[in-house]
């Protein structure tokens, strides 16, 4: 970096870092994009002494709200607080609209593949997605054959991350179609923004991201099944592990923003293939069931046999279309690591139309040349399990050792359908604020997509970040933070 | 509402009543222990374990400090202070959505606040700051689930737990106190015992308000009367029944149920102590009126959990 451009930065950016990845405020060394000049401006005037304060309140309120998670594997203070950092993300007008219709589009084109694979299966017949692969995905599930699901709809909430590469294109990193979490941090981000900059807030003009509980609702309510529009407003409610679940802040959150019964799987149980929940008032009928359990853990009968987080029943309710689950039961399939290579062929299969938001390349460890390809050059690429999420079962190429690369050579060659392989990518960085100083770090983008009687998308997502230094992996059970999203109006 | 939500806020309740009532109970012996020989001491801390049910240390050793130590902070004692506040955070962190933010803020910061206590010696000679602080973080709490949840169902539930725990507390204090120390109840108690008469009545906040009733002249027969069948001060026991028994009926109001067991126990309950004499009760036997008291909490207690918690589902599909 040249030096005289380093002379211009004052604090809190003198130890700001550049490199080849996109930088989402500054176009070149010292010049701010320009929807983030106003940012840039308030932050060189601001006191760092004013942040810190402001950062230590936003913590405090957090831990105070009890806004946490858990971490697995870890005996001593399982309940972490999700840092958060204070510096928002901001996307122009423009490049939110192509998310969005990318977006719609993907989730349009992902329905009508579940809708098809559990029932004519086209697509396979037409060997656009190999029919092996489908028929081995983990969470395939048999039971769903030949189900209709109400309007068609498998996907009811999703959740897709995407990334910024180095030449500024977004590209979806993953898709989340089973039970993804995160939307509850997405709102207490902008609770905490607003009253840290609320000047600069209001002139930004920020679209609004409040509705998401009520827009949730009215997706969910959108599946309950005819008999019940007839006999009164739908019961709807939500069904959660309990309070051991990493995400359990979240489901309390929703079930309390939403205004619906927060359930555990011993507060409902099937009668005749009717879900009912047990009220101190008697037996209440359910309709809709908006379940953060996931498939193997719903129905001790049908499913695994040890859960003890489900409800003895359940499926068989849900095949009587007595009751509707969101999402479905067996969308994993069309989030497999493996399947998601197909996207794109899947988008033009159904829809005729190119994918607006491109792919990240992926190797298939199932094809002999790319496996072949992927085990000698594993150092510079990311291996992935493909069922499973949370940064869980990953193998970071570049900053991994000898010794995890043998362990994850072995896993690959006893079961290559197993795990994916994909570039290590630049992610783009972002400043956040860490120890009195504005620092890059590497960022995503989850927003979150609604399907009910149409497709919304609040505009806004949770934008995870890498907090370690240097690191790739911004999920929170590794160690990452999140911040505020800020779509613009106009 | 969910039987699980309500149970968990009955529980709830109880917890923070039971963290208070221990707060209460040890800081005042602490106070009255300054003013007393260590053989009046070791009395007092059998008394104190009696009535908080707690064991007896295995070698029968009565250590002060170690003592303190197991009721308030030792996390492996299920009814110390700082397990209880956790067994109430718990309880309400499981029905988070049933509560208002202020109310779960409140007790989180309070638990937040017990467990960043660490035990020493400095911290032992300063402990009225803890026990302060536990008391009050749950009036507090109180406070502001008055005002900022709806007084529905979820609330009774709420009043229910903290009024059948209450009760019970008191009884079992009260019980302890009367069946070990010799006293005679129309006379006013001299200087030494004067001491255990006092504390008595501070360990259930009511030295002010007995002193507003009768004067400072402290009659046994009107310590009890006033601790058990006072109808105003909101720590007698009569009091608390009558709480408990006002809950019962709005509960059985809203949720439009049969339940009459659980009300009709209260009420029984209620009328009893409406319509007792003091002279009565203590020529017949204190201990054993109070021991019926906490007999007839309990099964007030088992009825509500029958009826409202975990009913047969078989009764329930028939109707």
């Amino acid at each position: 970096m040249p030096e005289p451009a380093r002379a211009l930065f004052r604090p809190p950016f003198r130890n700001y870092q550049f490199d080849s990845a996109y930088d989402e405020m500054f176009e070149a060394p010292g010049v701010p994009r320009p929807h983030y000049q106003a940012l840039f401006q308030t932050l060189l005037g601001l006191p760092p002494e004013e942040m810190r304060k402001s950062q230590q309140a936003a913590d405090l309120s957090f831990l105070h709200q009890g806004i946490t998670f858990t971490v697995y594997g870890n005996d001593e203070g399982t309940e972490r607080v999700f840092p958060n950092d204070l510096l928002p993300r901001i996307i122009p007008h423009q490049e939110w609209r192509k998310i969005e219709s990318g977006l719609t589009q993907r989730i349009a084109a992902l329905n009508l593949f579940l809708e098809d694979v559990y029932h004519r299966g086209r697509i396979l017949a037409d060997g656009i997605v190999p029919r092996e692969l489908v028929y081995s995905c983990r969470h395939f599930r048999r039971e769903m054959r030949n189900l209709t699901v109400p309007r068609g709809i498998y996907v009811s909430i999703c959740g897709t991350d995407l990334v910024r590469l180095p030449d500024g294109s977004f590209a979806v990193l993953e898709d989340n179609l089973r039970v993804p979490s995160g939307v509850s941090y997405m709102l207490a981000n902008r609770k905490v923004l607003k009253k840290v900059f609320p000047t600069l807030f209001r002139d930004y003009g920020v679209c609004p991201v409040d509705h998401y509980a009520q827009a949730l609702l009215a997706t969910l309510r959108a599946l309950s099944p005819v008999h019940s529009t007839t006999r009164h407003e739908p019961t709807v409610v939500l069904l959660t592990p309990g309070v051991f679940n990493s995400a359990y802040f979240e489901h309390t959150f929703l079930a309390q923003q939403m205004g619906i019964e927060l359930v555990e799987g011993w507060d409902l149980l099937v009668h005749d293939n009717v879900v009912y929940m047990r009220t101190t008032a008697g037996l209440k009928r359910v309709d809709v069931i908006y379940r953060r359990v996931d498939d193997d853990f719903l129905d001790p009968l049908c499913f695994r046999r040890d859960s003890n987080l489900g409800v003895p029943g359940l499926f068989n309710a849900y095949r009587a279309g007595s009751v509707m689950l969101a999402n479905a039961v067996g969308t994993g399939i069309a989030d497999d690591k493996a399947v998601y290579a197909y996207v794109p062929a899947i988008i033009r299969y159904y829809l005729g139309e190119e994918a607006i938001l491109p792919n990240v390349p992926t190797y298939l460890l199932t094809d002999p040349s790319q496996r072949s390809y992927v085990l000698e050059n594993l150092e510079q690429l990311v291996v992935k399990a493909v069922g499973e999420s949370g940064g869980y079962g990953m193998l970071i190429g570049p900053h991994s050792t000898a010794e995890q690369r043998e362990e994850f050579r072995q896993a690959i060659q006893a079961e290559p359908r197993n795990y994916i392989a994909q570039p290590t990518l630049s992610l783009s960085r972002a400043p956040c604020f860490l120890d009195g100083e504005a620092h890059a770090r590497h960022v995503d983008l989850r927003p979150y997509i609604l399907y009910g009687e149409n497709v919304t998308l609040v505009p806004g997502g949770l934008t995870r970040v890498a907090l370690r230094r240097g690191s790739l992996v911004v999920n929170s059970s590794q160690g990452g933070g999140s911040k505020d999203t800020w779509v613009l109006r106009a | 509402m969910l039987s699980r939500v309500a149970d968990s806020l009955y529980w709830m309740s109880r917890y923070l009543e039971r963290a208070e009532h221990t707060a209460r109970l040890i800081d005042v012996d602490f106070q009255l222990r300054l003013d007393q020989s260590p053989e009046a001491g070791a009395g007092r801390w059998r008394r104190l374990l009696e009535a908080l049910q707690a064991p007896l240390p295995e070698d029968g050793k009565i250590d002060a400090t170690t003592l303190t130590h197991i009721l308030t902070l030792d996390k492996t004692n299920s009814s110390s202070i700082i397990s209880c506040v956790a067994a109430a955070r718990e309880n309400l962190r499981q029905v988070r959505e049933q509560c208002s933010t202020e109310m779960w803020e409140q007790l989180n910061r309070l638990y937040l606040q017990v467990n960043s206590t660490t035990a020493s010696e400095a911290w032992l000679l300063h402990s009225y700051v803890f026990f302060r602080a536990v008391r009050e973080g749950a009036h507090l709490f109180q406070g502001v689930t008055d005002s900022t949840m709806s007084h529905g169902e979820g609330w009774q539930y709420i009043q229910l737990g903290r009024f059948v725990e209450r009760t019970d507390a008191l009884a079992r204090l009260i019980g302890t106190h009367l069946s070990r120390l010799p006293y005679s109840p129309d006379q006013a108690v001299e200087s030494e015992e004067y001491l255990e008469w006092v504390g008595l009545l501070k360990s259930c906040a009511a030295f002010e308000a007995y002193c507003k009733n009768y004067t400072a002249e402290l009659r046994p027969l009107r310590v009890a009367e006033f601790l058990l069948l006072n109808p105003e001060f909101p720590h007698s026991v009569r009091f608390s029944v009558a709480k408990v028994h006002a809950a019962l009926r709005a509960i059985a109001e809203l949720t439009e149920r049969k339940a009459e067991q659980p009300v009709r126990l209260a009420g029984r309950l209620r009328a009893t102590l409406s319509f007792s004499q003091i002279d009565e009760v203590m020529a017949s036997g204190a201990t054993a009126y109070v021991e019926s008291v906490r007999q007839q909490c309990g099964q007030a207690h088992s009825a509500i959990h029958q009826i409202y918690f975990d009913y047969p589902v078989e009764a329930e599909l028939a109707f």
